[in-house]
């Protein structure tokens, strides 16, 4: 029996801009399980972006409830969010959102130096997860001396390094060329292959096909959560 | 090491390290320049002070001073007192001054009345030419002229603030003598004698007591004031390096010195006045520093502000992947203290690789004194330990402000 990992009873998130209110999320409820791979889809404005931000505590919800591991994130402190975020999610920014100071092995790195490990361990860490995206060869190099899908990749080492129970995407190959959005999908079938749940926001069909479920949101709302059977 | 520090120093570093080197240079140059002033401004108006102390104790007082009693116009048992002080192998010169006063008249040959006689009222000090040059270097302060000889007869160095060529401020408290340069004959009047003398020489300097007065030969001032007995009106003594004032003036005093005379240190000598305005002039400067202070405390937060807002969205994304806010501060903290430090440090050495010997060479040349720059470790230190706290204050607040926004509208840059 698979376990859910994330739990979102009801969410509503709204914008006020003056007296307007902007109802982004309009009473989602939604469940990922261990070991999934789910697209949220959409189209622009659909509220996919703000879903993911929710879930992954981001931003705070409007109202509604969101279950982490079965833990209510409705109470916790802004630092009890940190917390949870720095050991039990990764998140892949569409910007990618790398440190310009630090280098690719550093980025990959402060993470884990967060989470307790000594300089030493931290980077040997931090390299095993760049070779694993295939960036062994370009740890010391700063962000603005790599490739947009090297960033990319780099991001997602920093994602996975800490081994999160869940990783977030963020329209991960927006972008990126085609050649790069491959390389980056194939890493994720890779890792999902090896059991990382996966929620990942894309409005590319054809990336959107590699998970195992589809949630189509539109106006806020989720219009289908669609299970994708393939043949063995 | 909690981690929070740990990981705060990394990313400091790192952030400082790559800075650009301009912004880097710009912000230590700020707080170099503040911790200059922060030394610097209170340091010279003590200096100020300090230095017309100084001066009075090397040109006048030496490390110690014995002179008359009250209602005594001399130093009774002068030659013993001299003997007892020459035997001291502490002491490395002395100075023996006959002290009286006169009157002192210039153009008394053509003046028709006698109340057309131009005169002033002057201290006369009768010397012992070479050893009170070897005490105070008073030769040094001849202006024009020369300075007295043993076997000079007759002649005197007179003190530049007697001649109005010198000073010319007129006053009834404080008269002075026109047309007398050096060559010129001048009458001395003590009690019922008068005498004419050249003017050999003329003395100026920042303290008064050399400037007022008129030096003789002390063996001509001696028959002048009808003093056989040697018994003098005031005894300088300098020290050999090392050796303390108060130690030897206790040691004269036990020798039965305080019987015929008062025994001072130059500390002891030193008007309170003096004293009063050193502490008023530090009191002054610490104003100014402080407003140098308060000044550089917002430049750094100006500067760590602008440096948080434009990185608002790496702090963003430093919570994001879930850095704590605790090291995101401590990381500024850190850069801040980095910038105070350096600012510091080269502070630092300007002040005692560069400042204080060259004012202490060159002193700065104020109307009373030679102003030097009193910078003491202690005090140096206590304000760099103030820089530094205020800096890592100012450094802070900021920081905390961006560090509590909310994350999402930080790597959004949502407002």
């Amino acid at each position: 029996m698979t376990t859910n990992l994330i739990e979102v009873k009801n969410l509503v998130k709204s914008f006020k801009d003056g007296n307007k209110e902007t109802h982004v999320l309009k009473n989602i409820d939604f469940i990922a399980r261990e070991g999934e791979w789910i697209s949220i889809m959409g189209r622009s404005g659909a509220g996919k972006s703000t879903l993911m931000y929710q879930m992954s505590l981001l931003d705070d919800a409007t109202s509604g409830e969101i279950f982490l591991f079965g833990r209510d994130t409705h109470n916790m402190t802004a630092d009890e969010k940190t917390k949870l975020r720095l050991n039990e999610l990764g998140y892949v920014f569409q910007d990618y959102a790398l440190l310009p100071d630090l280098t690719a092995l550093e980025n990959v790195a402060v993470p884990l130096m967060m989470q307790g490990k000594y300089k030493k361990e931290a980077y040997a860490e931090a390299k095993l997860s760049l070779e694993r995206v295939g960036l062994g060869h370009r740890i010391s190099g700063l962000p603005s001396q790599l490739s947009g899908g090297e960033q990319q990749r780099t991001s997602i080492a920093r994602a996975l390094a800490h081994k999160p129970k869940v990783l977030f995407a963020d329209e991960p190959t927006a972008n990126l060329d085609n050649e790069s959005s491959r390389t980056i999908m194939q890493l994720f079938k890779e890792v999902h292959e090896q059991g990382q749940t996966i929620i990942m926001v894309t409005h590319e069909e054809m990336y959107s096909r590699l998970a195992e479920r589809i949630i189509q949101l539109d106006d806020g709302k989720i219009i289908s959560d669609e299970k994708i059977k393939r043949v063995k | 090491m909690p981690q929070f520090i740990r990981l705060g120093f990394f990313l400091a570093l790192r952030q400082v390290r790559r800075a650009s080197p301009w912004t880097t240079s710009l912000i230590i140059f700020v707080m170099t320049l503040t911790f200059l002033n922060l030394v610097v401004v209170s340091g010279i108006l003590v200096g100020l002070i300090e230095g017309a102390v100084e001066a009075n104790k090397e040109f006048y007082t030496s490390d110690i001073i014995i002179s008359t009693l009250e209602k005594k116009n001399y130093i009774e048992q002068s030659p013993s007192i001299l003997n007892i002080i020459r035997s001291m192998p502490e002491v490395a010169a002395v100075s023996a001054r006959y002290l009286g006063s006169g009157q002192i008249e210039a153009s008394y040959k053509t003046a028709a009345k006698e109340e057309d006689i131009d005169s002033a009222g002057a201290s006369l000090v009768g010397i012992d030419p070479i050893a009170e040059d070897n005490l105070t270097g008073v030769s040094r302060f001849v202006i024009d002229g020369e300075y007295l000889s043993p076997n000079d007869y007759d002649q005197i160095l007179i003190g530049a603030y007697l001649l109005t060529e010198y000073f010319p401020v007129e006053s009834a408290s404080f008269p002075t003598l026109d047309n007398v340069s050096v060559g010129e004959k001048v009458r001395i009047t003590i009690g019922d004698v008068k005498r004419e003398m050249t003017v050999k020489g003329i003395v100026k300097s920042k303290v008064d007591e050399i400037s007022y007065r008129i030096y003789f030969v002390d063996s001509q001032f001696r028959d002048l004031i009808g003093r056989n007995d040697y018994n003098v009106g005031e005894i300088s003594i300098r020290l050999k390096n090392g050796a303390n004032p108060n130690i030897i003036k206790e040691a004269l005093l036990r020798a039965g010195v305080g019987e015929h005379a008062r025994v001072q240190t130059f500390e002891d000598a030193q008007p309170k006045f003096l004293q009063d305005i050193k502490d008023t002039f530090a009191l002054l400067g610490n104003m100014i520093s402080s407003i140098g202070l308060v000044v550089a405390s917002i430049t750094i937060f100006i500067v760590i502000f602008i440096n948080a807002i434009t990185r608002r969205k790496f702090i963003g994304i430093l919570k994001g992947v879930g850095i704590s806010g605790r090291t995101i501060e401590v990381s500024y903290v850190f850069q801040s203290f980095f910038y105070a430090l350096s600012g510091s440090s080269i502070g630092l050495l300007i002040l005692y690789g560069f400042l204080e010997p060259f004012i202490s060479a060159h002193p700065i040349n104020f109307p009373f004194s030679d102003g030097i720059l009193v910078a003491p470790v202690s005090g140096t230190v206590i304000k760099i330990l103030i820089l530094i706290f205020t800096t890592v204050i100012a450094g802070y607040i900021p920081a905390r402000m961006i560090v509590r926004k909310n994350t999402l509208d930080s790597i959004l840059g949502r407002n």
